[in-house]
């Protein structure tokens, strides 16, 4: 009997004006747009600079700073004034002051002082910038003074070099980082929000009365929910793998089958999460708010945008009750890292974890009869 | 009025369901015969829908049992599923769902075998007048047919008794009487029916009725011993009688 409910449910979720649309629209628009604005990278600091010095030495670190990538040089004021205004006319997010005689003071007496000076109305931008700065005149410096020692001394100083490399994302592109994660929130909210939102809608219709009149069990009319959208799961996940692929050249450098075999099993647990709410809300409203609640929170304690390495140890061990924090992991390192199955043992036993709680949970809240 | 024989369908013995320290319905015991319509009359909040809630399996009794075409209510209600049809005054049929499609659906739930669905469906849709409605969305019929094809629907699978809570809500009198024929049809066909209503000309169609008055049963009889015993002209005065009595606000 089952074979009636799914076929009814098919029909209802394609007779949906909504719901077809959103399943093909939402990987595409999501995975093509969301990384272009939700971007961290700070590439296009505005610089203004003032030279008071006009030396050799000062082109070398203007210079230095140009071709470092991270600042475009707006302007080259004649001094701090100027600078400043260029700052509040927002056409310029740092300044860079090189005092008079830079040169001159340097080699004389081996130290000369630069101002830097950062807008942080925009914190993340001013406050990279002016790490930004700091690194580079740092750097600078370092060169300047084995220069200078160099020729006082006749031999080349001994330094440590220290020279970074970024493994698994060696550019730190911010978008490599997001995709992986987009991809679940789809998966999160097609998954698992849409069929919970659907069991409350026949509440709120009162056909769910009608179900339990019949012979259909529970068990029956639940699956029956939920394989239309764990269908619809795949192929969002699919679409969204195409999009990756087609518009950012993004492939995992792991296998499809574990990004499946993963989705599989969240696809199982965040399900479970929905059916738990729709046991507990009478009307849509309800349903809503519950699932906003508890998105939210999901999101800022999975490690989506900010690390959960850096979040207080609080919200570390918070953190733990987030089963997008493991999806996520997983597709991170499947994608960029291409970890296998023996790697991810411990989202492995979370997950699974979730599924077993959560549709436990959902079975035993589930009343027929009250 | 057609006879009845004396098989028990519905047997209920001090019947009681407590919400909290409310009893809404109060050790009630009646029987309902085989192909009997049996009216289910009560003021509102006098705990009609309840007691037939409890009768259909779908919420527990707190103390008292009955049986439901010989299946317990305690502790078979999933037997009890099997052999009951249901119609609640809230509509049970999906609206984004086409005519035949409902009657698909609810056929194949109650294991009507697929090869007899089709046939079957086009005979209903034929006896209900209802041929160029078959891919018509439920949304898109009028009241009135909706209710007929709800009874049809509740009645596919031909079960042992129906349970009607307000069939006729809110149509004009000619779509009453036109639902009443079919329900006369059904127990005609050895159908029990056991329908709510609060029409008084709805009750004087039944073989028998009972009236609830704060969650007891005070008075169970053919329309028109109660009648004789109430010394009224109608069914309306024997109900305005009793419900005076009440002291349970309605909800």
């Amino acid at each position: 009997m089952i074979k009636y409910l799914i076929e009814k449910e098919f029909k209802q979720f394609f007779r949906n004006t909504f719901l077809p649309k959103v399943v093909v629209a939402l990987p595409f628009f999501a995975v093509l747009i969301f990384p272009l604005v939700a971007n961290f990278d700070v590439g296009h600091i505005n610089l203004s600079i003032v030279d008071n010095d006009k030396s050799p030495y000062s082109a070398q670190l203007i210079q230095k700073v140009a071709s470092s990538g991270y600042f475009s040089i707006t302007d080259v004021s004649a001094g701090y004034a100027a600078a400043l205004k260029s700052i509040e006319n927002n056409t310029a997010d740092a300044i860079l002051e090189i005092p008079g005689r830079m040169e001159a003071t340097l080699v004389r007496e081996g130290t000369a002082k630069v101002l830097i000076s950062a807008n942080t109305v925009n914190g993340m931008k001013g406050g990279l910038g002016s790490a930004y700065l700091s690194s580079i005149v740092a750097d600078f410096n370092a060169h300047i003074r084995s220069e200078l020692m160099q020729v006082k001394s006749g031999r080349a100083v001994p330094a440590l070099n220290i020279v970074p490399m970024y493994k698994f994302n060696p550019r730190l592109v911010y978008k490599v980082y997001m995709i992986p994660a987009i991809m679940i929130m789809i998966l999160a909210v097609v998954g698992g929000f849409l069929p919970a939102l659907n069991i409350v809608s026949e509440k709120e219709s009162g056909t769910i009365e009608q179900m339990n009149v019949t012979p259909v069990s529970k068990f029956q009319f639940i699956v029956a929910k939920l394989i239309p959208y764990w269908v619809a799961g795949f192929v969002v996940l699919t679409i969204s793998f195409l999009a990756a692929w087609v518009f950012y050249g993004l492939l995992p450098v792991g296998s499809f089958v574990t990004l499946y075999f993963f989705t599989s099993l969240f696809i199982l647990a965040i399900s479970g999460f929905g059916l738990v709410i729709s046991n507990y809300a009478a009307t849509i409203q309800q349903a809503i708010f519950m699932i906003f609640f508890f998105i939210i929170t999901f999101i800022f304690m999975s490690g989506l945008y900010t690390p959960v390495a850096s979040m207080p140890l609080w919200a570390q061990q918070l953190s733990i009750i987030s089963p997008l924090k493991y999806i996520i992991m997983v597709f991170r390192l499947v994608y960029l890292k291409g970890s296998t199955l023996p790697d991810l043992a411990v989202p492995f036993a979370a997950l699974s974890g979730f599924a077993v709680f959560f549709n436990g949970w959902a079975i035993l809240s589930y009343r027929k009869k009250n | 009025m057609k006879s009845t024989t004396r098989d028990i369908v519905i047997s209920a013995q001090q019947l009681t369901k407590k919400f909290g320290r409310f009893t809404a319905v109060d050790a009630i015991s009646f029987d309902v015969y085989k192909g009997e319509i049996f009216g289910f009359l009560g003021a509102n909040g006098a705990g009609k829908t309840t007691a037939m809630r409890m009768l259909s399996g779908l919420s527990a009794a707190t103390s008292g049992r009955a049986t439901v075409a010989g299946y317990d209510i305690n502790t078979q209600p999933e037997q009890i599923k099997k052999t009951i049809g249901y119609m609640s005054q809230k509509f049970a049929l999906y609206d984004d769902l086409k005519v035949w499609e409902n009657i698909r659906l609810y056929a194949g739930i109650y294991g009507v075998p697929e090869k007899e669905i089709a046939p079957r469906t086009d005979r209903l849709l034929e006896q209900l007048g209802f041929e160029n409605e078959r891919n018509t969305m439920v949304k898109s019929l009028p009241l009135g047919w909706k209710q007929k094809l709800a009874f049809s629907v509740a009645i596919f699978h031909e079960p042992t008794v129906v349970f009607l809570d307000e069939p006729t809500g809110g149509v004009d009198p000619a779509a009453r009487r036109n639902f009443w024929e079919m329900i006369y049809d059904a127990a005609a066909r050895g159908i029990t029916v056991f329908a709510t209503t609060h029409y008084m000309d709805e009750a004087e169609y039944c073989d028998r009725v009972s009236i609830m008055v704060d969650g007891k049963i005070e008075a169970l009889d053919s329309p028109v011993q109660l009648k004789q015993t109430y010394n009224a002209r109608t069914m309306d005065e024997v109900f305005h009688q009793l419900a005076r009595t009440s002291t349970r606000k309605a909800d």
